[in-house]
């Protein structure tokens, strides 16, 4: 487990040393997400331990979600202010973002080997 | 008696392993509720867990930044997640080598609606300029929309708050949606929850299939990163 989980500390560690080193506009754990993608395709392939650490990470996503979910509670004055024009924008240009997103690519992806391949 | 509970409590309290462990704890109760209600939309997990701890905290008189001190430790996992999202990813190239193109152009029309129609819509019902600043990067990862909207004049916490919401209303509609427009490809389905609602569109996506979660997780990377060049410039360009 810690070989996988140390495979994962050290590509967000670099990415977030080469994000303040370029400036770039990139958060850490971006950079290093292609940093990971890079070492496997050099590698040719994922180490057991780095998909059991990785998996499990991935099973519980929405988990991580709760803590910064939760910092609704510091801004309940602008909410109580701003809550036709904030749940409006957030709920319909979510539904335009996904519906866009998705019809242009099923465009493309008609007719081409599906996902089952 | 009553004096002795409110010793633990001033002690537990201030701890990081309570707010650590009802975090937790009402996470695994929320998925035994949401399951017994069949998946109901309105049961997510997530919204349940959330509601709670909120309602725990006001009650408790509790401020957020206590809270903080125990779910940081969750909260960091965030980041080795997204870098996790190279497996799924590497899983899928050759599919995505193959579709470079097309996802490009969703991603950039995908991305684009989803500032333009957030920023536009609550400037119409008469939001403020720091809360239009705070909405515009709402659909991607917390980490990249936060630094986004310090850039733009926004209030970072609240676009970490918003983007949840955001994230959870994508994988809330996302099925119904989805029939409704009748896009049944897996890759779509996922690059649209990537590039919609980020990481927790990414969660959604892992359940649909792994091909779908690959999909999102690439949605979410690229969209975070035209985000995180094109908004800021695209701010300066209009100059506000």
């Amino acid at each position: 487990m810690l070989v996988g989980l140390s495979w994962i500390l050290v590509c967000q560690l670099v990415g977030e040393i080469l994000a303040r080193v370029l400036r770039l506009p990139v958060p850490g754990p971006v950079l290093g997400m292609v940093l990971l993608l890079l070492a496997l395709m050099v590698r040719g392939g994922v180490p057991a331990e780095l998909r059991s650490v990785g998996e499990g990470l991935l099973r519980h996503l929405s988990l991580l979600f709760v803590p910064a979910g939760v910092g609704l509670v510091v801004h309940g004055a602008r909410l109580r202010a701003e809550w036709l024009p904030i749940s409006v924008a957030v709920l319909l240009s979510t539904v335009i973002a996904l519906a866009i997103t998705a019809l242009v690519l099923s465009r493309f992806t008609a007719g081409r080997a599906d996902s089952a391949e | 008696m009553p004096n002795e509970i409110s010793r633990i409590w001033v002690y537990l309290a201030e701890q990081p392993l309570l707010w650590l462990t009802l975090t937790i704890v009402l996470y695994i109760a929320a998925g035994t509720v949401s399951r017994l209600a069949k998946g109901h939309p309105l049961v997510h997990p997530v919204v349940i867990t959330i509601a709670v701890l909120i309602a725990v905290l006001l009650a408790t008189d509790t401020n957020y930044d206590t809270y903080f001190d125990g779910a940081q430790f969750i909260h960091f996992l965030l980041g080795p997640a997204t870098v996790a999202l190279a497996i799924p990813l590497y899983d899928n190239r050759s599919q995505i080598r193959a579709l470079w193109l097309p996802l490009l152009i969703a991603c950039l029309a995908g991305a684009g609606a989803a500032a333009a129609s957030a920023v536009g819509l609550a400037w119409l019902l008469g939001a403020s300029l720091q809360t239009l600043m705070s909405l515009a990067p709402k659909s991607v990862t917390t980490p990249i929309a936060m630094g986004v909207a310090e850039q733009l004049g926004g209030l970072p916490s609240l676009t970490a708050s918003v983007v949840v919401i955001t994230g959870i209303v994508g994988a809330v509609v996302a099925g119904p949606l989805f029939q409704v427009i009748r896009v049944q490809d897996d890759r779509a389905r996922g690059f649209a929850l990537g590039v919609a609602s980020h990481g927790f569109g990414t969660a959604q996506a892992l359940t649909i299939s792994t091909t779908a979660g690959a999909f999102a997780g690439l949605g979410l990377g690229m969209a975070g990163l035209m985000t995180a060049f094109l908004l800021p410039l695209a701010y300066r360009l209009l100059g506000s």
